[in-house]
């Protein structure tokens, strides 16, 4: 599955990162790399975009964006 | 490599929100100068330091996360690593954080240039529980690691004497990741092929360039293919061992070397770092689990937007009261050393400096606006409530091609009523999606600039005066609605290929401001503001009054008003009698500096608002000048305690208040042919066939022209078009209502609208050229406001006489009509593209 899909209060590990070129690169810059463990903390009011906490601190993606990152619920 | 003067340039490098700002302030102190990097609107910091005989000249990079070439910042901050060759980097890390703070550590030591590790925020990280063995940090990376807290100054004088150290010494062994066998393998045999290129070799560092290569890093190629003779070979040799390497591994080299950094960072965490608590976020988790919750988040964002506008627009304006009084004074200084004004005609050199100081101060007045709005935007900035804005507005911005970081020019720019396009455009520094801050810069002058207030007020009450607020909400709310609609037109035409960004956002955990740092930064940049848009605003201003007032009135017009006032004097004269005591003081040159005198002292006490205050300017006048005092007092003053009545003093006061009503009345009528025979009066009326469609007649086509060095004299402009007839004292909408008898609501609702779609004044253009670097992009942000406008005006003032619509119904179907357009244009998807 794809770590949009992932709910509030769930988490995860990262399977693979499926986008190239920028996106993919600033996803790998940001610790977005398989094996790490991530939360889903909580949507936005409009539920996009969606916030995450991985490796001891919080970032937010859209969810067009989390789509790009295959994950196994934990 | 030092420069000329013997000093060491050192880079001060860092992921954003490490602290770099501070620790720059820290060791630089108030030896600061900031700049651009050349041709990009990325802010340059460079300050110097000394210890000792050294001297260190210090350049603050952008905050980056890392260094590839695919976001501007990463771009500038490795070019200049590359390209200026700083003897040392300080790396500044947050020392809470270290693990993802190392991963661009690794780049830049990859880079060959000796570092200097700043283990910044060493108090956040104690009092999380995180203890850093620091000479086991320093044994693995190689580099000097040194502890500070930025914000408490600590640690300054060990870091500079690290710096120093480093510069003179250099590294012996710079650090190096091992990217496995496969990889290195690889790696070694570019570097083998790229170092018997010599130019290429010289010029870069090797290692650098191979993993470029194998990231396949688009700059890095162009550099091969510009030092390199047999480039084509090597770019190809990267190609194949790239994709033989995926095949191998079913990941890209590029992926294989994030991992491998990542996972480096965090076995240097483990040896070095002793985690005595779990890491916890909890003050933040609390505070976002309500500013950010479903509703009451929105809630607090609008609150907080509310509390910007009131604090910086309204009570700023408030603050301007107090503060023109001392720009009206240097006016009145500068007026006083000016060659002096004449019965009816005014030097050249004494109207023209006037009207340049008059544009300058009217700009200048909003100084105190923009010292608390940038004070704000950093204390928003430093707090991390900014990230928590954009990630709550976001999804509503992206129906429109902008961005969450959208919102807060918007606000400033006057998203309601009020407010100020200069630092509205300013503040779209530092998005980081291209295609969605240009959108924002062009559209943040459509928003309801103070300037623009005066004028809307104006004309609501000449024929809206009935519906007042439902007039103001619909000239306050049609321009969001338009805005953002044409946000979305520009995204599907002219930023078509302009390069979007991945939303990918942190959010910080919360900060609390420090006053220092705040005050620094809204100092710099109302200074930065001052100095760039003063020049300016000087300059553009004389080229608009030499259209306003030249070519000027013809010879025979001249003489025409000079016999006029010639026979007005002669009257006067006459009216006096040549018995009158007061008769020899008035005649020859007397006369004219009588007249200074009146005006100044009918100018002072207009100002005056106490009893007291006009009793001291009686004072005054009275030293000035005694005789000439008994005539502006009607006959009617003091001497000894005694009041005397004096009749002929009034008798020449009321002769003379007739003179002066005709003067003046001279002047009005010289600076209305002016005005009319002027390069701008005459594109006014040459524009009026065309312009008639929007219900626009040549006097309104001036004031509109003339708006443009400021809208501020819109009105001013209007006043002067629009004269009362002498000794009738109406207002001006009574007078523009009086002259234009045939006007209906239609033709004000379509002026009005035009004024909304107004091109950005010029200093705000100027902003525009800073922040976008482009001149196309200003002259973009200056034409289509205009089309905009035109289209909108003609479309309500011809399609409204068409259907027989009053003004009010007008409103009404433009409304729905623009609210159709823009649900429309929400619903047109957009795919985000990033390459
Ligand atoms: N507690 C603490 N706060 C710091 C330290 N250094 C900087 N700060 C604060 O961290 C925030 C971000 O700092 P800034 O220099 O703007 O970060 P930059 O994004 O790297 O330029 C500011 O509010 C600083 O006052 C530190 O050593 N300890
Ligand atoms: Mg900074």
């Amino acid at each position: 599955m794809t770590l949009d899909e992932i709910k509030p209060d769930q988490e995860c590990e990262i399977v693979d990162i499926t986008s190239e070129g920028i996106m993919g690169q600033r996803l790998l810059d940001m610790g977005f790399i398989p094996g790490t463990r991530i939360k889903v903390i909580r949507n936005a009011p409009l539920v996009d975009p969606v916030e995450f906490e991985l490796k001891g601190y919080n970032i937010s993606l859209r969810h067009s964006e989390a789509k790009q990152v295959e994950v196994t619920l934990l | 490599m030092s420069d000329k003067s013997g000093s060491i340039l050192v880079a001060l490098a860092g992921q954003p929100n490490s602290g770099k700002s501070t620790i720059f302030n820290m060791l630089t102190g108030a030896r600061q100068h900031v700049a651009n990097y050349p041709g990009v609107t990325v802010e340059k910091k460079t300050g110097s330091f000394c210890l000792k005989d050294d001297r260190v000249e210090l350049v603050d990079l952008p905050g980056t996360h890392s260094l590839t070439s695919y976001t501007l910042e990463e771009r500038i901050a490795r070019d200049f690593l590359l390209n200026d060759k700083p003897v040392a980097v300080v790396d500044v890390l947050d020392a809470s954080n270290l693990e993802r703070n190392l991963y661009l550590t690794f780049q830049l030591a990859e880079m060959d240039i000796p570092l200097v590790i700043d283990l910044n925020m060493i108090d956040v990280a104690e009092k999380r529980g995180i203890k850093i063995n620091t000479q086991k940090l320093s044994q693995e990376l190689r580099a000097p690691v040194v502890s500070t807290v930025g914000n408490k100054g600590k640690g300054k004088k060990r870091l500079k004497e690290a710096i120093l150290s480093t510069s003179k010494k250099g590294q012996a062994t710079p650090f190096r990741i091992n990217y496995g066998d496969d990889l290195e393998a690889i790696l070694d045999s570019l570097e083998k092929r790229l170092s018997e290129e010599t130019e290429i070799s010289t010029r870069y560092p090797i290692r650098w360039l191979a993993v470029k290569l194998m990231e396949n890093d688009e700059e890095a190629q162009r550099l091969v293919m510009k030092y390199s003779q047999k480039s084509e070979i090597i770019l190809r040799l990267a190609e194949e061992k790239r994709e033989a390497f995926t095949m191998e591994h079913k990941k890209s080299p590029q992926k294989v070397i994030a991992i491998t950094r990542h996972q480096e960072a965090q076995r240097i965490v483990e040896a070095s770092v002793i985690r005595k608590k779990e890491i916890t976020r909890t003050l933040t988790d609390r505070i976002d689990q309500v500013a950010c919750s479903r509703y009451l988040g929105p809630v607090i964002l609008v609150a907080t937007i509310y509390l910007i506008y009131e604090l910086a627009i309204v009570q700023g304006y408030k603050l301007t009261e107090y503060t023109w009084p001392a720009l009206a004074w240097s006016r009145d200084l500068i007026a006083s050393l000016l060659p002096s004004e004449g019965f009816i005609f005014d030097p050249f050199f004494r109207s023209m400096p006037i009207w340049v100081v008059d544009g300058t101060i009217a700009v200048l007045n909003y100084v105190p606006i923009f010292l608390i709005l940038f004070a704000l935007i950093a204390i928003l900035e430093d707090t991390g409530y900014m990230a928590r804005m954009a990630f709550i507005l976001d999804r509503i911005f992206r129906y429109f091609g902008l961005h969450g970081q959208s919102v807060l020019p918007m606000v400033i720019g006057g998203l309601y009523v009020g407010g100020c396009a200069i630092p509205g455009v300013l503040a779209c520094r530092g998005m980081k999606d291209e295609k969605a801050r240009l959108a924002t810069i062009m559209i943040v002058p459509l928003m309801n600039c103070l300037a623009k207030i005066p004028f809307y007020v104006l004309l609501i009450g000449m024929f809206f005066a009935a519906y007042k607020g439902i007039a103001m909400f619909f000239i306050t709310t049609i321009t969001i609605i338009i805005a953002l609609s044409v946000a979305k037109i520009l995204n599907l035409t002219v930023l078509r290929k302009k390069l979007s960004a991945p939303f990918v956002m942190e959010m910080p955990p919360y900060h609390l401001p420090t006053t220092g740092g705040v005050l620094r930064r809204c100092l710099e940049r109302t200074w930065l503001f001052v100095k760039k848009i003063i020049t300016i605003v000087i300059l553009v201003s004389v080229i608009v009054y030499v259209l306003i007032y030249f070519p000027g009135i013809s010879k025979e017009r001249k003489t025409h008003y000079i016999s006029q006032l010639d026979h007005a004097q002669q009257t006067f004269f006459k009216k006096i009698g040549k018995d009158n005591l007061y008769a020899g003081l008035m005649a020859g040159d007397n006369l004219m500096e009588f007249t200074r005198y009146w005006r100044d002292y009918k100018k002072a006490k207009m100002v005056a608002k106490s009893k007291k205050a006009k009793e001291a300017i009686d004072q005054e006048f009275r030293e000035k000048n005694f005789e000439f005092f008994k005539i502006v007092k009607r006959g009617k003053y003091e001497v000894k305690g005694e009041m005397i009545k004096d009749k002929h003093a009034k008798k020449v006061y009321n002769a003379y208040k007739k003179l002066s009503k005709n003067t003046n009345k001279l002047r009005r009528e010289i600076k209305e042919e002016t005005i009319i025979t002027s390069y701008m009066g005459r594109a006014g009326l040459f524009i009026e066939p065309l312009t008639r469609w929007a219900g626009f007649n040549w006097r309104v086509n001036i004031a509109l022209m003339s708006s443009f060095a400021a809208k501020e004299s819109s009105v001013a402009t209007l006043g002067s078009i629009y004269q009362s007839p002498p000794g009738e004292k109406h207002r001006l909408e009574e007078r523009m209502k009086e002259k234009e008898k045939g006007w209906t609501s239609l033709h004000v609702l379509a002026i009005m609208l035009f004024m909304a779609m107004y091109p950005p004044c010029i200093p705000t253009l100027l902003m525009v050229k800073v922040e976008t670097g482009s001149i196309k992009w200003m002259l973009f942000a200056t034409f289509y406001p205009i089309v905009l406008g035109t289209i909108i005006a003609v479309l309500v003032f011809t399609g409204g006489n068409l259907l027989g619509l009053s003004g009010m119904q007008a409103m009404i179907a433009f409304y729905i009509l623009a609210l159709i357009l823009l649900v429309l244009m929400g619903l047109i998807k957009r795919e985000p593209e990033f390459t």
